[in-house]
């Protein structure tokens, strides 16, 4: 092996392949791990997938919702450990590969049309 | 002072550590290096040990290689390097060194030739602050003045100019070995290391200065 083949193989072992397959404009829940103290549980994030970035072992999705009427954003390593599970809620139809226009919206504007032909 | 071992670049990933952390590191091909000659107090006034690594085509090299290398069994090998040791009766001649020389956690020296950037401006080079680039200026990336006139009627020595940037040979101290992987002989350190793929490095324990 040389090379990026070698660099692949390294990563492989890091790879989640449990992973469901992700669009933007979905509607996800991630697990996030938190530590506090010794204990240790998973906090869920749910919102929709406005961007997807890179590939295999740095693969990034960024999560937006609105909490408490302010917007929140969240950048989430995919393959990381500390996202303990991604569950798909809602498939959404989008004609951008980023939705960066939903954070000029409020309320009603900002929700995005579901589709039904691609399973959770 | 302790061996070190010759390897190749070969690129950079990332790896998450316990924590759950990010950790950026570069894949390094680490030997496999063979003893190629032992220099001792008697024979040669100090200690140290003589690695070869990079097999090659035997016509590549010359005779007085050939014969070098044929003393210790190596075979054709394209880098010779030299690492001062203590005792150096403790290696002998085509002895195999490999990256389990070194563990994980352990803090290294890594040394190599940086990218090669040719013949650079004194912005690229120096830093040096750029003119404005509109407003009728013509001055955009100049060197502006190289010093006062008549007196002394010449540059002084030093004076920071444009010219060759690039391919020295520069070290990298304190860096952590974050993984091992003795099979394949890799070694994954934590950050970058100088050079491009493909690129000749030396990697050694880190060099202590001073009182411990």
């Amino acid at each position: 092996m040389k090379g990026q083949a070698l660099i692949r193989s390294i990563e492989a072992e890091q790879i989640k392949s449990d992973l469901p397959d992700i669009y933007v404009g979905d509607t996800v829940r991630v697990g996030v791990r938190i530590r506090e103290g010794e204990k240790e549980r998973v906090q869920p994030y749910e919102g929709t997938v406005i961007a997807m970035r890179n590939g295999g072992i740095n693969e990034t999705i960024t999560v937006r919702k609105i909490f408490q009427g302010v917007g929140v954003e969240r950048v989430f390593l995919l393959h990381s450990p500390l996202v303990e599970g991604i569950k798909i809620i809602r498939r959404g139809k989008v004609r951008r590969a980023k939705l960066y226009y939903l954070r000029d919206r409020v309320g009603k504007a900002t929700r995005v049309k579901q589709r039904f032909d691609r399973s959770l | 002072m302790s061996i070190g071992i010759l390897g190749t670049k070969v690129g950079m990933t990332q790896i998450f550590d316990d924590a759950g952390k990010a950790v950026p590191v570069t894949v390094i091909q680490a030997g496999p290096c063979k003893v190629t000659q032992v220099k001792t107090k008697d024979t040669d006034g100090y200690e140290a040990i003589q690695i070869g690594y990079g097999e090659t085509r035997e016509k590549l090299l010359t005779k007085p290689q050939k014969g070098h290398l044929a003393k210790s069994g190596a075979g054709s090998l394209r880098h010779l390097k030299e690492y001062r040791v203590d005792s150096a009766g403790e290696y002998e001649l085509g002895q195999e060194l490999k990256a389990d020389l070194f563990e994980a956690g352990q803090i290294i020296d890594v040394s190599g030739r940086t990218i090669g950037r040719g013949f650079a401006g004194n912005q690229k080079r120096h830093n040096f602050r750029r003119g404005p680039m509109t407003h009728g200026s013509k001055n955009h990336r100049a060197p502006g003045s190289t010093g006062a006139g008549t007196t002394p009627g010449r540059i002084y020595p030093g004076k920071r100019m444009a010219g060759r940037l690039g391919n020295d040979k520069v070290t990298l101290r304190k860096l952590t070995v974050v993984k091992v992987d003795a099979e394949q002989n890799l070694l994954l350190v934590k950050g970058s290391v100088p050079g491009k793929p493909g690129a000749l490095l030396s990697i050694a324990p880190t060099n202590k200065v001073g009182n411990k």
